[in-house]
């Protein structure tokens, strides 16, 4: 870090220095050099010298043998400070796994996961990689990896049959997030049977420390079944020249990570997340429902955009997303093209544990009725209220407020016209149970109702909330509309009714429409 | 008793002895190979009449081969025609097969150079790729059934299964429209000319790959590109070394048909 610091300072005194020197030794007036200097400071600023700068040396100490992980996890930072030699062994397996419940295929894997195992070494190291393919294979296999300079990315020197192991080496001169895959023909089909993974180049400083880091890839596959077909799927050749999965999954299966297999997180802490595509052929819109991405290092190169929704991860391409949890709760990792999460498994979960930051997010707080055009005046409400207050009220403006409050509150289920839905919510036109007990009918309407009803003849058994908004005068004109209505046979319900009710009778905590 | 055992076994294994080999004959014909030869201008490759075993070799048969032939006993055949830790790997020893492998099951763990020695040794060769390609094309009522997208899929669900069931007896399932068995769903096979027909080992390297591997530019050129199959064949051969074996790979032989004789099942 210092180094780089040192380094970056001397550039930008050598392009002040020339922009002095250019001023100095001409009769053209140029703008004021330290003007002019700013833009040349951030170009080289955008700059880590890629390849050419990329080799430290060779390596130091004795080889070191890669921690490899499966997927969620994530080996740990290599904490080096020089060029290592880095011993790779990945072996490829060819096993039945399940994509989906009661849904098998065969996968094609290296290190018999998919995505593959995850790799992590630091820029300018020398990475001896051995490839195995298992004796149980039928396949040929091999690796290109694209951290790799040199060509294929290393796919011809590592072509191994079955029972086989081939070795090569490389020297890591990029930094960046980088995906492997197999690249045998048909290499279509290799890395739509899972054939890809993860290889992280760390730059020479190293990444900044999170809480915790993830690895998360999407594949799209192709099976003769459809989606959610049970038993053993085979590859459909067709669909994948179509582009049209039956699959879009993260890590391999549906439930890779729903559930108890959902990434953890909790409140205040930093996550990292590796994200990869493998394709072979969707371009994923990597989106988690209920965060924004603090940092997405964009395409898994070395700058960061802030602030981001939905970043897309090219197939056969990476991002490094990093977000701080604020607040506790389910964030869902979709493709936000977003019939693949819904329809073809794109789905992944990261629960998040902590206490509630209310500040930040308040769970919902309110939930009424909306009713669009529906909506009547709420004027006869207002005149009733007046009305009531000043002891004038008559039973015309009690209907009237009625129907208002009808229409707002209770026609949602038991309809404009009172017919209720046949066989769940039971009709207040006509209705023997309604006519039969005006003070039951206060209580159902204080207390709502659950179980068993019989209405007209017919049981009814849903559950009424309780309206416990409504006042006093707002449930007696209510009901007196209701009593008026639909050929029903009248009467009249008063505010003190209800009051009376509402004293007699105890109403479940907290109950809220 | 562990001599007893071996002279026992040594005068009971010819009893075992399948069979000679029924050998099928081909017609002569031209056939639009899935592979692009640089050196010709339309894919229609001239096949020459010849005859082939109807199925892969068995066990049975190729350890009667090795009795007659001590050099290519696991524990003789020199390392660089036959990998020591892979070569006839399954059987029980140099000349006991085991329980776990049958003596109808095709034959694998076998080097190229095994396989050659095996063919000659019945006054036949391996076949080519050509040869192998077109017969290859039929399925039980078609000389040519590529272009069905049913016997495509049902080619491809075995390459998709991983190499780790037992294998199947030779001659289970039946023969194609020439009368020839097994050569999908069974096993890979070695072909004679499987190192000079090499698809590069990086097979995307479709316009500039190497001058010298002529042949191998011609396999990356794959025709049809839905050939999966074709294609797996010649991925599989490519990956391949002389003195390679695997669990899957076996092979059968052919022999040239000379154009004034027929030749009659024995």
């Amino acid at each position: 870090m210092q180094a780089s610091k040192a380094a970056l300072i001397t550039q930008v005194l050598s392009v002040i220095f020339i922009a002095v020197s250019l001023s100095g030794c001409g009769n053209e007036v140029l703008p004021d050099p330290a003007v002019q200097a700013a833009p040349a400071i951030a170009a080289m600023a955008a700059d880590t010298g890629g390849s050419a700068k990329g080799d430290f040396g060779p390596p130091v100490g004795e080889p070191i043998k890669a921690i490899l992980t499966s997927p969620p996890e994530v080996p740990p930072a290599t904490l080096r400070t020089k060029p290592a030699k880095v011993i790779v062994e990945l072996e490829v397996r060819e096993l039945e796994k399940e994509i989906s419940e009661g849904v098998k295929y065969t996968f094609w894997t290296f290190g018999g996961t998919v995505p593959g195992s995850f790799i992590r070494v630091r820029q300018g190291d020398t990475v001896e990689f051995h490839l195995k393919n298992h004796p149980d294979s039928k396949m040929p296999h091999n690796i290109d990896l694209h951290a790799v300079t040199g060509p294929g990315g290393g796919a011809a020197s590592s072509f191994t049959a079955p029972g086989h192991a081939s070795q090569f080496t490389f020297k890591a001169l990029n930094a960046g997030l980088y995906v492997y895959h197999c690249a045998t023909a048909p290499v279509g089909m290799h890395v739509a049977n899972g054939m890809y993974g993860l290889i992280l180049i760390e730059p020479p400083e190293g990444l900044a420390k999170v809480d915790r880091e993830y690895y998360v890839m999407q594949g799209d596959y192709y099976t003769v079944g459809k989606y959610r077909e049970k038993g053993l799927q085979s590859f459909d050749m067709q669909k994948a020249i179509d582009e049209n999965p039956t699959y879009v999954l993260f890590n391999g299966s549906e439930g890779a990570l729903l559930g108890d297999n959902a990434l953890k997180l909790k409140v205040g802490e930093t996550v990292r997340m590796f994200v990869g595509n493998g394709g072979p052929n969707l371009v994923s819109s990597f989106h988690v429902i209920g965060e924004i991405f603090d940092k997405v290092y964009t395409e898994g190169g070395s700058r960061y955009q802030e602030n981001v929704q939905t970043t897309l991860v090219p197939a056969g391409g990476s991002a490094i997303v990093e977000y701080r949890a604020e607040v506790p709760g389910t964030g869902v990792i979709v493709d936000h093209s977003i019939f693949r999460a819904f329809n073809k498994g794109a789905l992944g979960m990261v629960k998040t544990e902590g206490p509630d930051n209310l500040a930040v997010y308040s769970g919902k707080e309110v939930d009424s009725v909306y009713l669009g055009d529906k909506a009547v005046s709420a004027l006869p409400v207002t005149a009733a209220a007046a009305a009531a207050a000043s002891g004038t009220l008559t039973l015309a403006q009690q209907i009237s407020a009625g129907e208002a409050l009808y229409n707002g509150t209770c026609s949602v289920c038991h309809q404009s016209n009172g017919a209720g839905l046949a066989n769940v919510f039971p009709p207040l036109a006509a209705s023997d149970y309604l006519n039969a007990d005006k003070n039951r009918a206060i209580e159902v309407v204080l207390n709502g109702l659950s179980g068993k009803v019989m209405v007209n003849a017919i049981g009814y058994d849903s559950m009424m909330p309780p309206m416990s908004q409504l006042n006093d005068d707002e449930v007696a004109n209510i009901l007196s509309f209701a009593l008026n209505s639909w050929g029903n046979k009248g009467g009249q319900v008063s505010a003190a009714e209800v009051a009376k009710v509402r004293a007699q009778t105890k109403r479940p905590e907290g109950a809220a429409h | 008793m562990r001599m007893l055992a071996q002279i026992l076994a040594l005068v009971l294994l010819p009893t075992l002895a399948i069979a000679d080999a029924k050998w099928v004959e081909l017609p002569s014909g031209a056939f639009a190979s899935l592979l692009k030869y640089p050196d010709s201008q339309d894919r229609l490759q001239k096949v020459s009449a010849f005859a082939l075993m109807n199925v892969p070799v068995s066990n049975a048969q190729f350890l009667e081969f090795v009795q007659a032939n001590p050099s290519w006993q696991r524990s003789n055949a020199a390392w660089v025609f036959a990998e020591p830790a892979a070569y006839l790997s399954h059987w029980r020893s140099d000349l006991t097969l085991g329980a776990s492998v049958l003596p109808q099951q095709p034959v694998t763990f076998v080097s190229w150079f095994a396989a050659n020695a095996y063919c000659q040794a019945q006054g036949a060769r391996l076949p080519t790729w050509n040869e192998w390609e077109y017969v290859s094309a039929a399925d039980q009522s078609h000389a040519d059934a590529r272009t069905n997208p049913a016997w495509q899929a049902e080619i491809l669900s075995w390459y998709a299964k991983p190499a780790n069931t037992a294998l199947a007896d030779v001659g289970a399932k039946p023969a194609n429209y020439y009368g020839v068995m097994d050569l999908h769903g069974l096993v890979w096979e070695w072909v004679s000319d499987y190192s000079a027909m090499l698809v590069s080992s990086d097979n995307r390297e479709q316009q500039d790959a190497d001058q010298q591997k002529f042949c191998g530019a011609g396999a990356l050129s794959i025709e049809d590109k839905q050939s999966y199959a074709v294609m797996m064949r010649v991925a599989m051969l490519s990956a391949l070394e002389g003195a390679d074996s695997t669990s899957s790979l076996g092979f059968r032989c052919a022999r040239d048909i000379p154009a004034d004789t027929t030749l009659g099942n024995p």
